[in-house]
């Protein structure tokens, strides 16, 4: 592969790893929570979609109208019996709780669905790829990834700006104390934001486990990879964990040339050198960054 | 054990005028000393009377002991929610084995292992550090991860296959376990008390107030920054001791038994169940650990499904954990880190 | 023709409220009339801002009741209240600093009694905010901040309208506007309840007074018939020493 090719691909990647973190930035930016459980939710999704398309039959994409109001089904229900009640436990509730979570399903995948790895099945799409002049090739798979990505945050941007829920979610995440007093129904709006999480975790998931493969324990770097977008991109800017997502796409596909083995790896110390030189990342908004470094600001 | 007679303005009825006393430590208090003393001592004498059986189950215990402990400090006193601490107990016992193969005796090799923990975690608490809450949690994941990939990718090490530990050749197995069994012990007790009289002192009151709200406790002058990084610093000190014990316990250093973040798993459980921001509580916590596991260990991935369901459940409706249920209950405090004020009898 | 008095909408009756072990409100009872507006003051501290936030469902009482226009509205969360007609301004404006005055204002009415409030009859109340209707709410100066959040709960068409120190901060000559917009509302019929530190102002703008100290309700009149002395002394909690004023 050549080096162009490698930055293209790369840069796609980016698109799934933006899909992947958007849901994290959402959580976030609206309820103060990072879900620990995010990437294992993406994983059920992606186990979800192979019960599915395997039982009916087809190319996991026809499950998808089934799956993601599932998955926002159960972004709502985990938000109302589990993360809103957190929320009223002090800071480090959620935390501990979405930790726990995360340990739950990765081992109750594990019993369902023992460790092997496995794949979901794309169709004719996930094989087919295209010619850009004599040097590049750009599948398919990736290339409706990274469009999907960009619908995605482009539905998202537009639903929070134009819409009346929008306005709600917006007002939520700036003041949930104001935002209740003026009539809001807060908890409302907690429980759709998470189920909106979840069912682009699901997507997310799909796409991980089309073009890659998943075990019941890949949550957890999918969850690492999905913060590492959220924090290089800028916590609070949805474009920005597009942004993050090709940083990392790039490193991870440009190194994996080189040396396969020092890909990830480089794609963490590439986070860590963010932290270090800007740690609010590159597009934060000022509130979002300063609640993240919370006291890591302070002396 | 000072005890303070403080004079009180009266209120009118019975206390008018009477001083009360303010002291740390109460009859149970005292009494509950002299048993953990009488308890350490007997428990270094097992060995000798005991001998292998009943050393493996309490070694396991007392590992957990000091996980527990450690994770207290961080989480439970200073608010830092760390869920990579299984990356300062692979550096431990990569570090043990690494101290061992210059020929330094292992079991001593412990405090040095320790020791490079702790100074491996200074440049990484500067970056981490700068993150609180869910983001510092994530960012100690990603420091695992790190340290685990580096040790597969280090030949020296023995990469994924992993290196078993040197310089135990000359031990007889008897005596290698008993001094296994009584360097697990020192371990535990030296976290436990280490904690306790960390935190009885201004160290306690800081790091509770960080913990609980860190502008705050900014604003009435307490070095919130330093706090942080001495907790993250004796944790990670303490993680490293666990890690070289657990390269002695297996005798193989191996990265993904070694920074398996199962550790971080149990530590979480330990001190949600026990207690958080208690000294006996994560005591209590390794102790219904180690029952559990005993119990469900060959239930296979279910027994992490149960001590995973059991932390959010104890998160959500038993936010003191076991040891507070009872203390407030019962109203007693084994090993006090606050003051209580007593009025006189009569 | 009844000659008897029109029954009040709003009636709070015996409210205790605590933050954790500390009491803020003691057995504190109040009503408003219909078209009327009622000053509330008193010292910092006193319980106002904590009455108020009772009142819209912000707070919860222990103890007490609080009914508006016959309906007994204690347990009821925020939005029930508003859509029942109670809308508070709260204290430090709390606008969204993130989204535009438009925007700010179009969120207050997520729960509206009616639509009686549009906004166009918002923005012809408050010409001042309708130029910068695009611009985002932290970028306004403090008096266009206020007139932002008096519009987001005028957005929510309440028949009974809390205001919470709209004055704090603000230019005489902005707050002079402000308590003219109020009493163009007074004159269209709205029930005002308005917490002010500044006792002159409360006295002209509203027709009864309601003075609170420690968390007890120790004045209750109309203002015609209270002199300013009065007030001051129940203000400070004076009357009650021997051989003072």
């Amino acid at each position: 592969m050549t080096w162009v090719n490698a930055v293209i691909q790369g840069l796609l990647l980016g698109g799934q790893y933006a899909l992947i973190a958007c849901g994290l930035s959402l959580t976030f930016g609206v309820m103060r929570i990072v879900n620990l459980a995010h990437g294992d939710l993406a994983v059920c999704g992606a186990y979800l979609g192979l019960v599915l398309s395997s039982s009916l039959g087809v190319p996991v994409w026809y499950v998808l109208p089934l799956l993601l109001p599932a998955a926002f089904g159960v972004g709502l229900v985990l938000q109302t019996l589990l993360f809103g009640r957190a929320m009223r436990h002090g800071v480090l509730a959620p935390v501990l709780v979405t930790f726990g979570l995360s340990v739950m399903i990765e081992n109750l995948l594990q019993v369902a669905a023992t460790s092997d790895p496995r794949g979901l099945a794309g169709g004719s799409l996930a094989l087919a790829s295209f010619r850009i002049g004599s040097h590049i090739t750009v599948s398919w798979l990736f290339m409706t990834a990274f469009l999907t990505a960009c619908a995605v945050l482009s539905g998202l941007q537009l639903l929070l700006s134009r819409t009346s829920w929008g306005r709600k979610v917006r007002a939520t995440a700036d003041d949930p104390d104001t935002a209740r007093l003026v009539g809001i129904k807060v908890r409302a709006v907690f429980a759709t934001v998470a189920g909106t999480a979840v069912a682009t975790a699901a997507l997310a998931g799909i796409f991980i486990g089309t073009i890659g493969t998943f075990d019941p324990l890949a949550g957890s770097s999918t969850l690492i990879f999905a913060f590492e977008a959220v924090v290089i991109g800028g916590i609070g800017s949805l474009w920005g964990t597009l942004v993050g997502g090709m940083a990392l796409g790039v490193t991870q596909v440009v190194v994996g040339q080189v040396n396969q083995a020092y890909a990830v790896l480089a794609v963490h110390l590439l986070f860590l050198a963010v932290l270090a030189v800007r740690p609010a990342g590159l597009f934060a908004s000022h509130q979002a960054a300063r609640e993240v470094r919370g006291s890591g600001a302070l002396g | 054990m000072k005890r303070t007679a403080v004079p009180v303005a009266g209120t009118g009825e019975s206390g008018a005028g009477q001083p009360v006393t303010v002291s740390r430590w109460s009859r149970t208090a005292t009494g509950f000393t002299g048993v953990a003393v009488v308890a350490v001592v007997v428990l270094a004498a097992v060995p000798y009377f005991a001998g292998g059986p009943a050393e493996q189950p309490l070694i396991t215990l007392l590992t957990f002991v000091a996980m527990a402990s450690q994770w207290n400090l961080l989480a439970g006193f200073s608010g830092l929610t760390s869920f990579g601490q299984n990356a300062y107990i692979g550096v431990g016992a990569y570090a043990l084995y690494l101290v061992a193969r210059q020929g330094v005796n292992p079991f001593a090799a412990i405090i040095l292992a320790a020791i490079i923990a702790a100074v491996i975690s200074l440049p990484t608490s500067a970056l981490v550090l700068r993150l609180s809450g869910g983001y510092f949690a994530v960012a100690t994941l990603v420091v695992a991860a790190v340290f685990q990939i580096a040790a597969t990718l280090s030949p020296s090490v023995g990469g994924t296959t992993g290196v078993s530990v040197p310089g135990l050749a000359g031990y007889g197995p008897v005596l290698r376990e008993a001094l296994t069994y009584w360097a697990t012990l020192a371990v535990a007790v030296v976290s436990v008390a280490g904690v306790y009289l960390l935190v009885r002192r201004t160290f306690g009151l800081d790091a509770r107030a960080v913990g609980s709200d860190p502008v705050a406790a900014a604003s009435t002058g307490v070095r919130v920054g330093r706090i942080r990084r001495l907790a993250y610093l004796v944790a990670a000190g303490g993680a490293g001791a666990v890690g070289a014990l657990i390269a002695l316990q297996t005798l193989y250093v191996e990265p993904t038994s070694v920074f398996n973040i199962q550790y971080s798993v149990y530590m979480l459980f330990m001190v949600l169940i026990g207690g958080m921001g208690t000294i006996e509580g994560p005591v209590l916590g390794a102790l219904v650990l180690f029952a559990l596991q005993e119990t469900l260990s060959s239930y296979g991935a279910w027994y992490l499904v149960i001590v995973g369901g059991l932390a959010v459940i104890a998160t959500l409706a038993a936010s003191r954990g076991l040891w507070g249920l009872v203390s407030d209950r019962f109203g007693w405090s084994l090993l006090p880190v606050g003051y209580q004020v007593r009025r006189p009898r009569g | 023709m009844s000659t008897a008095a029109p029954e009040p909408p709003l009636e709070v009756t015996g409210v205790d409220v605590f933050y954790g072990d500390f009491q803020a409100l003691f057995g504190v009872s109040l009503a408003v009339t219909r078209g009327r507006a009622t000053a509330l003051v008193g010292a910092n501290g006193a319980g106002k801002t904590t009455l108020l936030r009772t009142i819209a469902g912000a707070q919860a009482a222990a103890s007490g009741s609080v009914r508006y226009a016959g309906s007994d509205l204690t347990a009821a969360p925020p939005h029930r209240r508003i859509s029942r007609g109670i809308a508070l301004v709260p204290e430090g404006r709390k606008l969204f600093g993130s989204l535009t005055v438009e925007e700010n204002i179009l969120v207050g009415a997520a729960a509206a009694a009616s639509s009686d409030w549009p906004l166009d009859r918002i923005y012809g109340t408050f010409p001042m905010i309708a130029r910068r209707r695009r611009q985002r709410a932290s970028t306004l100066s403090g008096g266009e901040q206020q007139a932002v959040a008096i519009a987001r709960a005028l957005a929510a068409a309440p028949t009974l309208l809390l205001l919470d120190e709209i004055s704090l901060g603000l230019a005489p000559r902005v707050v002079g506007e402000l308590y003219q917009t109020l009493a163009e509302l007074r004159e269209a019929g709205a029930t005002l309840l308005i917490v002010e530190q500044d006792l002159r102002r409360a006295m002209a703008a509203c027709d009864d007074l309601v003075c609170l100290l420690e968390g007890r309700v120790v004045l209750a009149a109309p203002v015609p018939a209270v002199t300013r002395e009065q007030v001051v002394a129940a203000y400070f909690g004076l009357r009650s020493r021997e051989g003072r004023t």
